[in-house]
């Protein structure tokens, strides 16, 4: 057991599916990090995701161009962010339950709209939808071990890399960050400095669709070469716990949607040597959680002890001044 | 008598009971457009969705007993509700109390009569302690209970389904099957000839024993307070940690407890291939209901009705089964809208103002 792991681990087959589940998550991951800096937290990124997986094979095999696909399997994840938006924003209605009653929304409406179009209710395999293509990186390929890990892998996934640099500078170099840390901390106080918090967890909610566009397409057109129902398979929802292990930042998003890529992995491994397939499944969700459990208890033993250093801190220096 | 009175006469009450009533009907009307876009024969349809339970005696015993789960799980998130609480593990709670429930049902014998009643109480405290999780991270790691409880509801249903497969599975049977239940373990049927079960009883009495235990012992009345000021709860002297425990054991007793009378009542072997996942339903009904265990058969008996006039409609025509998934989504968004509860309180309200300004001119 423990020497066919070794094996798994040392293999760069494994590290490439590793990487291809990865990406999804660690996209979705990104959007919740986005979304929740801001103080809004986006539990429609499963219905995004569904939508856009959907959308993107329909209209991809309407149009036999992949790219239209994407593009409207992302405009569709935009709207379900939108939605959300004005639930929440401009409704008032409480986000997290208008979340999960739009994941609802998609859950059933997706198999809805596949059966109205196939007769279909399970996989979407009698449309001809097209494929994202795989990138194979000119000089990256021919070193012996990383280039069979990274290059080669689709599109998404080097889309994926890049938006971690993207989010990052959105969320630390750019002006607009500062804006929606401002609004996640303190909206009142954001609003006496001028900011449009409505506006700011609006355009936060509209990059957290494109990311889950991508990554529900991907799931659809790429990952897989269907759309099947159910097909995101709750990462929307592992997104907003990994969004947690992340600590709100879009590094730590690697991280986080690492710990799910490599046990799902594993996992896809495990059952390939017939390792009770149920248990397996469980994994990846276990683990998000342990992930969870373990990075929100240091953190809030961390944010303990600094309180308590500031506080004996004033009380010192408030000695001091009595002293004096 | 006097609490249906009150309800329509308090004020204060009616504005949310006319948005509920507002989400109901939009509900209705979302689902008839809906079938006039995608169905070919779609007077047809609306008349299967819409009048299932009159045109069929068999729908109308299904809609008893579609009420029956659902009211189980709707019993338990109005009390996780009542706390304020987003969690959804009651679904972990209901799926592992079935296979509790199918574990005793197959391998153990005991007299009829004890034996569905002995899996039902294992199955509630094997919910029960489900139920406890969530509660238990939020509390001690401040991990976000619906986040946390939706993995956990992964992870149980995939070890349900290893313990089905792997220790009761039936191997004579070609579809995925439980060994069959013990004659002793199936609860006898209300109305011959039906499919109509006692579990219908056992449901009714819990929503009285919720209603009770909720609004009329001191246990229940901790749970409102904490949940509507933990604050204050606390600083009244209230266990709140201990009454946000043995809230969320009640809530999974009672998912485990509902999942185990689904199985005795209506099934001779455990046959689910995926989880029927009743909680959604649940929480449709536990808002609708506005977290009352009093409502919950009325908003059961609604959404049962929404469930087999759809069912009734997939099997004989062209619109899918799913579409139910859909208006449950459109429900929860409308009666989660703080601005349309307001909208109709205000409207309420400038009537009222209306009223009193003629009074005092005339």
């Amino acid at each position: 057991m423990i020497h066919f792991i070794a094996g798994v681990v040392t293999s760069a087959n494994y590290w490439f599916i590793v990487l291809r589940s990865t990406a999804p998550i660690l996209l979705v991951t990104l959007g919740a990090v986005i979304t929740a800096q801001a103080g809004i937290m986006n539990m429609a990124l499963e219905g995004s995701m569904l939508w856009a997986a959907l959308t993107g094979v329909i209209v991809s095999a309407a149009t036999q161009n992949v790219w239209i696909g994407l593009l409207a399997g992302i405009g569709a994840s935009v709207l379900v962010a939108l939605v959300l938006g004005l639930f929440a924003l401009k409704l008032h209605a409480n986000p997290v339950l208008s979340g999960v009653a739009l994941n609802l929304v998609a859950t059933g409406g997706t198999v809805f709209v596949l059966f109205s179009l196939t007769g279909d209710k399970g996989i979407s395999s009698s449309l001809a939808s097209k494929v994202l293509p795989s990138l194979s990186i000119p000089v990256v390929k021919d070193i012996p071990w990383i280039g069979k890990v990274v290059s080669g892998q689709n599109i998404v996934v080097y889309i994926a890399a890049v938006s971690v640099v993207v989010i990052d500078l959105i969320l630390r170099r750019f002006a607009i960050g500062r804006r929606i840390r401002a609004t996640g901390e303190n909206v009142e106080a954001a609003r006496a400095a001028g900011i449009n918090p409505v506006r700011i967890k609006f355009f936060t909610l509209i990059i957290s669709g494109i990311l889950a566009g991508f990554a529900g397409c991907f799931l659809s057109m790429g990952y897989t070469s269907n759309f099947t129902s159910g097909i995101a398979a709750g990462r929307g929802y592992v997104a907003n716990a990994a969004q947690v292990v992340a600590g709100g930042t879009a590094v730590g998003s690697i991280f986080a949607a690492m710990l799910f890529g490599l046990t799902d992995a594993m996992a896809t491994y495990l059952q390939n040597i017939g390792l009770m397939p149920e248990l397996i499944q469980a994994l990846p969700y276990a683990v998000t959680i342990l992930g969870f459990v373990v990075v929100t208890f240091v953190r809030d033993r961390r944010e303990a002890e600094r309180k308590r250093k500031l506080f004996a801190g004033t009380a010192m220096q408030k000695e001091k001044a009595d002293a004096a | 008598m006097n609490s249906i009175k009150r309800f329509f006469t308090d004020r204060e009450s009616l504005a949310p009971a006319l948005v509920t009533l507002f989400a109901g009907l939009f509900s209705l009307l979302a689902g008839i457009v809906l079938i006039f876009i995608v169905s070919k024969n779609p007077v047809q349809s609306v008349r299967n969705f819409l009048l299932a339970p009159f045109l069929r005696s068999y729908n109308f015993y299904y809609l008893l007993i579609v009420m029956v789960p659902i009211t189980f799980t709707g019993l338990a998130l109005c009390i996780v509700y009542q706390l304020r609480y987003m969690s959804l593990i009651v679904d972990a709670s209901f799926y592992t109390g079935a296979v509790v429930a199918t574990a005793l049902g197959t391998l153990i014998s005991l007299p009829s009569g004890v034996h569905p009643a002995v899996a039902m109480i294992a199955a509630g405290i094997v919910g029960g302690l489900i139920g406890l999780l969530p509660a238990i991270l939020k509390i001690r790691w401040r991990a976000n209970e619906l986040v946390s409880s939706l993995m956990l509801n992964y992870v149980f249903y995939f070890l349900g389904s290893f313990v089905i497969l792997y220790y009761l599975r039936d191997r004579s049977q070609t579809i995925l099957s439980s060994l069959p239940f013990k004659k002793t373990f199936l609860l006898p049927r209300l109305v011959a000839n039906t499919q109509l079960h006692v579990g219908f009883l056992i449901a009714a009495g819990f929503v009285v024993l919720v209603s009770i235990f909720l609004y009329r012992t001191r246990w229940g009345y901790e749970i409102r307070l904490t949940g509507a000021n933990p604050r204050f709860a606390m600083y009244a002297g209230i266990p709140v940690t201990s009454v946000i425990l043995y809230a969320h054991f009640i809530s999974g007793f009672l998912g485990g407890v509902g999942g185990a009378v689904e199985m005795s009542g209506l099934y001779r072997a455990f046959i689910w291939q995926m989880n029927p996942s009743y909680a959604w339903d649940g929480v449709i009904v536990a808002m609708l209901a506005r977290r009352n265990p009093k409502f919950v058969p009325l908003s059961a008996l609604f959404f049962a009705y929404l469930r087999v006039g759809a069912d009734f409609m997939s099997r004989r025509g062209d619109v899918a089964f799913e579409f139910i998934t859909l208006l449950q989504g459109l429900i929860i968004l409308i009666l989660a809208s703080d601005r349309i509860v307001n909208y109709f309180r205000e409207r309420q309200l400038r009537k009222q103002l209306l009223k009193n300004s003629r009074r005092e001119s005339r």
